[in-house]
């Protein structure tokens, strides 16, 4: 016999574990919804044959939800972002509404008719940098004090929006309404103004900032070496430390950058919607990052599958409302996370020990072809 | 007399977040995050409107709010201790996930995208005058919730254990404390606090309206931080809470200090507690560890 070292078979995990949240979660949210839509006594067939209609079957459908998808990638960003260094920023909603604050106010105070080329990226930083401050004001606190940054920003959120709710309502809105005067410079242009099929749709060409924030994010954990210390914090801190990495230099700045993604989808609403930023319109937005977070497996490109999923089954709400109530999809949002939460570990948990028990049986064979 | 009215009206507004702070100590204390407070509060509500409103008398309705309030447990103990998925996601989405059911179900049962029909509450019109609250035993129930958390926590076996579970899971699980079981009493218990604080809210108003908890759960979970997980001190800080909400609503139109202001107040003083500037506040040892 073969004296060699024997080579076990490679029992990849990887692609399953990739595919397998969207998967089950989607499986989940089917067998869920077909419950709802029978305890309401409609046929599910119908509901979801309108939910897809609804949402890709037509241009404006296809806009709004590529419109949604848009403000869901930026904060699932910022949920991963933060995630790979181990930190749970819960304050996207109130980082989400800052920045697009943020952006709308420069829009007001630039002289009109700047140019796009020169107002865009402004407002863009407005937004950036905004958002970025409320997350400093976490980041800051952990890494100086070690303040749990899931409480602080659960409390930073309500106090954010309640001071924005102040300026907006005491000084600075159109009188009758609570939305700020429109912005004069700095409006992105929507899909329709160049593909007219998209009319009425509110997707706009945020959307390209926010695919190169996914690019910048991954080129930025995987490619840089801030980013390997980041993820180093979010491993294992103590040896990421005795390795030489300033952990609460990362930890700010993590939290910083998580929260400047956060308000970059602040633009979305502000420069590419309506033209001025308006009370509530984060509306959840920024918790539901933390679903495309989890179901993006905290990897940037799959948070841009897992925002597409998202902000259809949201655009696909009101698509069914005609028959069932469109808080169906919000129903299916939540038990899309639940089922992701708990199923995913359990089911990999599972693979991973047929893939043991696969590669121990293999040295079990080696061994009796070797004796 | 203003005094007076001023007190009654910081023990009217009180009681939801005394109710609800009761889960989020108990919940805490066995070491699970109590992030889902406000979803079981608002499935309270929604028990507590459906009892009431099919069975005729509020006590039915609190019946209801318990059996909402026990569902929603179940969905958070399966997922945080059977499968021990992470406990702020799962806060998270049950929060959500309440939200929409709530609305689902007003649509189907009331036809209805805002609010339920009259429901009965506790007292009839006018009884108690200006005392009319004492006559509604949720009011009794919470203000009787922390001082028994204490009792319970400090003085009887099972609080001992639950101490014992939230500071260090595997020294209780080696002298032979059952960690699950005992982490799921704590949820159960938690559930139906909470669900007790939302049921008032709905009893009160006479019916149930959209996201009618308003955030309340997440100011009840500031008190629990904020009164450092000791149940007495976590009183003290709801009463703060809602002294400074009544003050608000008293000085409405003066324009003294604008309200938004005043609604931050319990945030504030939560995220100067944690961030220990003055006094720290420490969250028991296991919490959030269900590994």
């Amino acid at each position: 016999m073969s004296t060699g070292p024997v080579t076990p078979p490679r029992v990849g995990i990887g692609l399953a574990s990739a595919f397998l949240p969207p998967l089950v979660a989607l499986a989940i949210a089917a067998v869920v919804g077909d419950l709802l839509i029978l305890s309401f006594g409609e046929a599910p067939s119908a509901v979801f044959r309108l939910l897809v209609e609804g949402t890709w079957g037509n241009a404006y459908g296809i806009g709004q939800v590529l419109y949604k998808t848009t403000t869901l990638a930026c904060t699932g960003l910022a949920f991963a972002l933060a995630g790979r260094a181990g930190l749970f920023n819960v304050g996207a909603e109130g980082q989400l509404a800052a920045g697009g604050f943020g952006a709308a106010v420069l829009g007001m105070l630039l002289p009109a008719g700047t140019p796009a080329l020169i107002a865009v990226p402004l407002c863009l930083l407005a937004a950036m940098l905004v958002g970025a401050g409320v997350g400093a004001v976490p980041g800051a606190l952990r890494a100086k004090f070690g303040a749990s940054e899931v409480i602080v920003t659960i409390m930073l959120n309500f106090i954010v929006l309640a001071f924005l709710n102040w300026i907006v309502s005491s000084t600075l809105h159109v009188p009758e309404t609570l939305h700020t005067p429109p912005i004069v410079a700095g409006m992105l242009p929507r899909f329709a103004d160049s593909f007219p099929v998209f009319r009425g749709s509110a997707a706009n060409f945020t959307i390209v900032f926010a695919v190169l924030a996914a690019v910048a994010s991954w080129w930025y954990l995987f490619r840089t070496r801030s980013g390997y210390e980041l993820r180093a914090v979010g491993l294992q801190p103590d040896a990421a430390e005795y390795g030489g990495v300033r952990v609460p230099r990362v930890l700010l700045v993590t939290m910083c950058l998580s929260g400047a993604l956060a308000g970059l989808g602040g633009m979305n609403f502000v420069l590419g919607y309506k033209g001025y930023y308006e009370e509530g319109f984060a509306g959840g937005a920024g918790f539901l990052g933390i679903a495309v977070a989890l179901v993006g497996r905290n990897h940037p490109f799959g948070i841009l599958g897992a925002a597409l999923l998202f902000a259809t089954l949201s655009q696909g709400g009101l698509a069914v409302n005609a028959i069932v109530p469109k808080q169906l999809t919000d129903i299916l949002t939540a038990v899309v996370i639940l089922a992701v939460a708990t199923a995913v570990p359990e089911v990999q948990t599972q693979l991973r020990a047929a893939a043991a028990s696969i590669t121990a049986s293999f040295y079990r064979d080696a061994r009796k072809g070797a004796s | 007399m203003i005094l007076l009215t001023f007190l009654l009206q910081t023990i009217r507004i009180a009681i939801p977040y005394l109710l609800a702070a009761a889960g989020g100590v108990m919940s805490e204390r066995v070491g699970i995050i109590a992030l889902g407070l406000e979803g079981l509060m608002l499935a309270g509500a929604f028990g507590a409107a459906l009892g009431s409103y099919y069975g005729g008398t509020a006590w039915i309705g609190l019946a209801g709010a318990l059996v909402a309030g026990a569902m929603v447990t179940g969905v958070l103990a399966v997922a945080t201790l059977r499968y021990k998925a992470n406990q702020v996601v799962v806060g998270v989405a049950i929060n959500l996930l309440v939200v929409a059911v709530t609305r689902f179900y007003l649509r189907r049962i009331f036809d209805s995208a805002s609010n339920s029909p009259r429901v009965a509450g506790f007292g009839g019109e006018g009884a108690g005058g200006m005392f009319a609250s004492f006559v509604n035993p949720v009011v009794w129930m919470g203000l009787a919730a922390l001082p028994l958390l204490a009792w319970v926590l400090y003085r009887t076996p099972f609080g001992l254990r639950a101490r014992a579970v939230g500071e260090k899971p595997e020294a209780a699980a080696s002298l032979g404390v059952a960690v699950n079981r005992l982490r799921l009493q704590g949820l159960l218990i938690a559930g139906s606090l909470a669900s007790l604080g939302g049921a008032y809210l709905a009893l009160d108003q006479h019916q149930f309206s959209d996201s009618m908890t308003a955030g309340r759960g997440f100011i009840a979970l500031a008190a629990v931080i904020f009164g450092r997980w000791e149940p007495v001190r976590v009183a003290v800080a709801c009463l703060l809470f809602a002294g400074a909400e009544t003050l608000q609503i008293q000085l409405q139109g003066s324009q003294l200090i604008p309200s938004q202001f005043v609604e931050m107040i319990p945030y504030v003083l939560t995220i100067v507690a944690v961030a220990g500037v003055v006094g720290r506040s420490v969250a028991p040892a296991s919490l959030g560890k269900t590994e």
